[in-house]
């Protein structure tokens, strides 16, 4: 893939800076505009920067965890918080909040939906990352052709039909994805 | 108690995250989903028992909110008896699966997106706020478009788009009903709305109870919308088409009955147009099954044929035909889950559903035959089989409400399901297959296939002997679901009575 230099240079100056931008709107959430979705979307956002600039490896080298374990984890915060009011013997997904004065810092109020949002936020950034691994790898765009060619090198056949096309292209991307994965011998169908 | 209501939704959720991250270890994801959802079926017991003592109806008000600002989480008989139903088939079709091999061992996805199914079921029958049924409705159907398309032969990647586009058109459809009734009426708690709506005219009233019933008509596979059903669910993967055919569809049967008896008055209900709609619902299904050769396209068809005695129950709205409509859908869900699991047995046994290519497998498999039989013949509503007391209660509320046109066009789909349930015994089991199938055929060994496989199916198969064995318990209970259903005051005061 050609990487261009004011791309690269640009996407580095603001992949962190809406990453801070995101947790902004993830705190300011519970009384204004913002929230753990939008937050997560924001990040999103930054994500898909990082794939404009180099592709989907680009993607995964920009945090340390894996798609899915940002989900899973997300989900279980999100779901777990929904579930601790009950063990205490409230209503499903009730909250509470402290309000403390930090000297110097002013007054913040922490609420229980925070850590409801938080795990929003994680699923929706790992939703994110997973689409780029699952859409964004595997098939090139081959620029002289003008049609997504499913081998490299490899000149595609004209399809009788759209429709009839598309599903081929699925059907063969599955197939590979699965001889590929059996290939590598790991058993979940996971990157190694 | 009430704290209970919420945990058949939360608890599958917290199983599927476990089950994301242990992605890698398929043993680990086998048991947080088996301790799970048996998890889930001994809670939704313990809901069903304390319904007694709590006058038939639980309500949890999520976040504290009180009704009808907050969301209700409610469960009454109806949801009740449906949450143990579908508890026991999730996990049923669950271990059947692990047996099968095929998608539950190549797919990391398939735990978690089945746990989510099941938290998508579960909130789909607890909710008592039109919205979250809606949502409820999403989690369960995204979950389903995964399960669908999952393994990616090009056959099911086609019919699977069918059925996601379908679908999107329905919930597309149901937001914009959604969003007329919060215009008119300025609520979407269920009980809330079902005051709100009485004070609406009576044409706008007649135009939102047709409206959801078209919403869930196209869930459910009532004729003429059901033309879907039978192209997409016979294309997955075997444990994915039991679960979807026995459970899916009737929770859109689950949401009709709900919907029509709660939200409208007796004089608004589109009585006569669903009579109308449930014997051709009947009709057509099983003239399609009779001209279909393939053993799940022929369940496919009766899946729809089935419906329609539901809502011919229903569309009496009589204490007698909603306790039928309400004992038919589940014993119905029992049954036709069993009838698509055995269908997995002969596929995998035979090498093809096709009936020309199969034959004689009551030789080489005799227990897969008997697992077939027993649910076939309480489908076609042989006595002494559960299904003949559910079609025999639909037929009695149909003669006490005087409707016989309705009640003969039943008795002749019943007919003739027998016939179709023969055409596939003759065709399986008896005889020699006319042309020998392609796929070498698997040696299953004396049982018939993998033990996980026939001990699971055969657990549902004794599941629906024991609604035969306790039949009249079953028939009291549903009775006071009728009751308290059409009541509706019970289910209204209950959710509107403000929190101590």
């Amino acid at each position: 893939m050609r990487r261009s230099v004011v791309v690269d240079t640009s996407v580095r100056v603001l992949f962190l800076s809406i990453l801070v931008l995101s947790l902004y709107f993830l705190f300011a959430g519970h009384n204004q505009p913002g929230g753990g979705f939008v937050g997560g979307l924001v990040a999103g956002a930054a994500i898909a920067l990082r794939y404009v600039a180099g592709g989907v490896d680009e993607v995964r080298s920009a945090l340390p965890l894996r798609a899915q374990t940002l989900l899973g984890l997300g989900l279980l915060v999100a779901a777990v918080t929904a579930a601790v009011p009950i063990a205490l013997g409230h209503d499903v997904l009730d909250h509470a909040y402290v309000e403390t004065t930090l000297g110097a810092l002013g007054d913040i109020k922490a609420t229980s939906a925070l850590p409801f949002d938080i795990g929003v936020y994680l699923v929706v950034l790992g939703l994110i990352m997973m689409m780029f691994e699952a859409f964004g790898d595997e098939i090139s765009f081959d620029e002289t052709i003008g049609e997504f060619s499913p081998e490299p090198g490899q000149t595609p056949t004209a399809p009788a039909s759209m429709e009839m096309y598309d599903l081929d292209l699925f059907a063969e991307l599955a197939e590979r994805r699965r001889l590929s994965d059996r290939h590598e011998g790991s058993p979940g169908g996971e990157r190694p | 108690m009430s704290g209970l209501v919420a945990v058949p939704i939360v608890a599958p959720l917290i199983a599927a995250a476990l089950s994301i991250l242990v992605s890698r270890w398929r043993n680990a994801q086998r048991a947080i989903s088996i301790v799970t959802l048996g998890a889930l079926a001994v809670i939704a017991v313990v809901l069903v028992l304390d319904l007694d003592d709590s006058g038939g109806i639980i309500v949890a008000q999520a976040g504290g909110w009180p009704a009808p600002l907050g969301i209700s989480l409610v469960v009454d008989r109806l949801s009740g008896i449906m949450l143990v139903t579908s508890a026991a088939m999730l996990l049923g079709v669950l271990v059947y699966s692990i047996g099968h091999g095929g998608v539950e061992r190549t797919q990391a996805a398939f735990h978690p997106v089945y746990l989510v199914l099941a938290a998508g079921v579960n909130a789909s029958l607890v909710t008592g706020d039109l919205f979250n049924l809606f949502v409820s409705f999403e989690m369960m159907l995204v979950a389903s478009y995964v399960l669908i398309t999952m393994g990616g032969q090009r056959e099911r990647i086609r019919s699977g788009m069918t059925y996601v586009v379908i679908s999107l058109v329905a919930s597309t459809f149901f937001v914009v009903v959604l969003a007329l009734l919060y215009a008119s009426t300025g609520t979407i708690n269920m009980a809330d709305l079902a005051g709100r709506i009485a004070q609406l005219p009576d044409g706008v009233q007649l135009m939102f109870a047709l409206s959801l019933l078209a919403v869930f008509g196209i869930k459910a596979g009532l004729f003429p919308l059901f033309s879907w059903l039978p192209d997409s669910y016979p294309a997955a993967a075997a444990p994915v088409t039991a679960i979807f055919a026995g459970l899916l569809t009737k929770i859109g049967v689950y949401a009709i009955i709900r919907t029509q008896v709660l939200l409208f008055d007796p004089d608004v209900r589109p009585a006569s147009l669903l009579l109308v709609v449930a014997a051709l619902t009947m009709a057509v299904g099983v003239f399609g099954a009779i001209a279909q050769n393939d053993v799940k396209r022929i369940l496919s068809f009766h899946i729809v044929s089935q419906i329609g005695y539901m809502i011919f129950g229903l569309a009496l709205f009589t204490v007698a035909g909603v306790a039928a409509a309400i004992f038919y859908t589940f014993n119905n869900i029992i049954l036709k889950t069993t009838l698509l699991m055995t269908s997995g047995l002969m596929e995998r046994r035979g090498g093809s559903t096709r009936l020309l290519r199969s034959g004689g497998m009551i030789r080489t498999a005799p227990l897969v035959g008997l697992l077939f039989a027993l649910p076939a013949l309480s489908l076609a509503g042989l006595p002494p089989f559960g299904g003949f007391v559910a079609k025999f209660s639909v037929f009695d509320a149909g003669v006490g409400s005087r409707e016989w046109a309705v009640v003969a066009v039943a008795v002749l789909v019943s007919l003739m399901t027998m016939y179709s349930m023969n055409k596939i015994w003759s065709g399986v089991f008896w005889g020699e297959p006319e042309q020998p199938s392609e796929h070498e055929p698997r040696d299953g060994g004396r049982l018939g296939g993998p033990v996980l496989m026939v001990a699971s199916t055969a657990a549902l198969v004794v599941m629906g002997l024991a609604v035969m064995i306790w039949a009249r318990p079953l028939f009291e209970f549903t009775e006071r679901a009728a009751i308290e259903l059409l009541d509706r005051r019970v289910y209204i005061d209950a959710v509107l009575r403000p929190t101590p």
